[in-house]
């Protein structure tokens, strides 16, 4: 079956048609919540574009609405005014095509299912059966280094470890945007760098497109090929960062053009 | 809880009582019509067991008992998930559950009767009308507990209705369907008893009111006590049954090293 004419085509197809295509289209996105005190705009008059297979950092302080932009492009929640398209299509509401790597992992993973278990979850729900379902699994197990957990429960397992399983799950997916919501954000320091290095691989392997969300400037302009800062709801800032890849922790981040970026970015944040 | 010795210590009063019992039924004052003597109870207890009245007896009580559990179980888990998934029905239907709710089950003997005439499906329709409110409810509570973060997750993935259900919904509320069934395994003895006493003609009910009726408080008592060892037994049986479902939160604690 992979060596058939079809299955050459429909791999090829889920390639990236072109550079220039835009994976995502956000125009003139406005979302307010009701509460006691009456409408509160979240986020107000949001328009950016990512490219195919872009890796984008959207970074802001906390409350500035970065996971509300996150769950629109998932199409978790629908925006009070604008559009989001998707390849084309407007959003409409969630879909297996743009996974979500989610900041809480003891939530977001089934504590009754294996690590095993847990990342078949989307096999299952893309309805992949056994035995591919099983040489799927065991794959992406290994690809993120999960080889020795991979009969245990989330529960047994560290954080980081955890947050490996939840995006093995989301790769299981095949997705073609891969959206996380500051995945990174309740580790420690040095499995953090160990996981940002890896996303990095697997983005450019891959040639996923992703938006990332984090409150952490560096890490932000460490990953991203362009940074997105929101200040109260907006876009205060876009910069594109020309640093090749693959990066590396101590020289990249001593590169004077990072240093520059990370300059600008904190300047503009602390006026917000 | 200790086990072990706080074990046999809970034997101590049953036994002593069992004693004091046994000798004071051999004075003068003993009230032999009301109070029999246990020796009595023992002997009644084991010729009906012999007889095979009492295990005729228990099967139609655990029958109708468990018939109408099971369609209790069935329809509160299956609504209940609907409503507690979907806050705008259960608005609509909420207040209608609060009305019939507080109706007594007994109090639906007599329509019971209308509609299916004496025997099980009577009683088991008492039994599972009794039965689906702690469940009904127990269930929504619970499925408004399960993690929102693994409703996203199933969002995402674009599960099916069923697959929602069974992979993510119900394994979480598991734990606190859990409560439910077992409050309602207690209630559907009694209401299957109460139903027998009061008119159906089956059971271990029917059965202590013809001991009752020919005067015979031995069997009464005989047919007592096996009914609380039957309920007892009910409720391990299926606490048992219920940890041993595959996901039960039980299931990942015991593997942990």
């Amino acid at each position: 079956m992979r060596t058939s004419p079809e299955g050459v085509a429909s791999s090829l197809g889920g390639n990236p048609p072109a550079e220039s295509v835009s994976a995502v289209s956000v125009r003139r996105l406005c979302v307010s919540f009701a509460s006691a005190a009456g409408s509160h705009l979240v986020l107000s008059d949001i328009s950016f574009d990512v490219r195919d297979g872009q890796f984008l950092c959207v970074v802001g302080p906390s409350g500035c609405g970065k996971t509300t932009l996150l769950r629109l492009l998932a199409g978790l929640l629908a925006p009070s005014a604008g559009e989001i398209l998707f390849r084309g299509q407007p959003v409409r509401g969630p879909s297996r095509d743009r996974a979500i790597v989610f900041q809480d992992y003891t939530k977001a993973l089934l504590p009754w299912r294996t690590v095993a278990g847990n990342i078949a979850l989307s096999l299952e729900a893309c309805g992949i059966a056994e035995p591919d379902r099983g040489e799927r699994v065991g794959a992406l197990i290994e690809k993120m280094g999960l080889q020795r957990s991979a009969h245990q429960f989330p529960g047994q397992l560290s954080g980081g470890m955890q947050q490996r399983v939840q995006i093995a799950r989301c790769l299981a997916q095949q997705p073609t945007l891969l959206l996380m919501d500051e995945p990174f954000g309740a580790l420690d320091a040095m499995t953090r760098q160990t996981l940002q290095d890896e996303v990095a691989r697997l983005a450019t392997e891959q040639r996923t497109t992703v938006v990332f969300i984090t409150h952490d400037l560096e890490e932000a302009i460490y990953l991203g090929d362009r940074v997105i800062a929101l200040g109260a709801g907006r876009i205060a800032e876009t910069i594109d960062v020309e640093i090749a890849r693959p990066r590396n922790q101590l020289e990249t981040r001593e590169d004077p053009r990072f240093l520059a970026h990370r300059h600008r970015l904190f300047g503009l944040l602390q006026e917000h | 809880m200790q086990r072990g010795p706080s074990g046999l210590r809970g034997w101590v009063i049953p036994v002593l009582a069992l004693v004091l019992w046994e000798l004071w039924s051999h004075a003068g004052t003993f009230p032999i019509d009301t109070l029999s003597r246990p020796s009595d109870i023992a002997v009644a207890g084991a010729r009906g067991f012999i007889d095979g009245s009492i295990p005729l007896a228990t099967w139609q009580t655990v029958q109708a008992a468990l018939y109408g559990l099971a369609v209790a179980a069935v329809l509160g888990i299956l609504f209940g998930v609907i409503l507690g998934l979907s806050p705008r029905l259960e608005g609509v239907v909420g207040p209608s559950i609060d009305a019939l709710r507080p109706v007594p089950s007994v109090a639906l003997i007599p329509l019971a009767l209308l509609m299916f005439g004496f025997g099980l499906q009577m009683e088991a329709s008492v039994v599972a009308f009794a039965c689906l409110w702690p469940i009904l409810l127990v269930t929504i509570a619970a499925v408004h507990g399960v993690e929102p973060r693994l409703l996203d997750v199933a969002r995402v993935l674009q599960m099916s209705f069923a697959a929602r259900m069974f992979k993510v919904i119900l394994p979480a509320a598991l734990g606190r369907i859990n409560v439910g069934l077992r409050i309602a395994v207690s209630i559907s003895l009694i209401v299957a008893v109460t139903v027998e006493i009061v008119l159906n003609p089956r059971g271990l009910g029917y059965s202590m009111i013809g001991a009752q009726q020919s005067l015979r408080p031995d069997l009464v008592y005989a047919q007592l006590l096996w009914l609380g060892l039957l309920g007892w037994g009910l409720n391990a049986a299926l606490n048992k049954a219920v940890s041993m479902w595959p996901g039960g939160v039980q299931s990942y604690e015991d593997v942990q090293p």
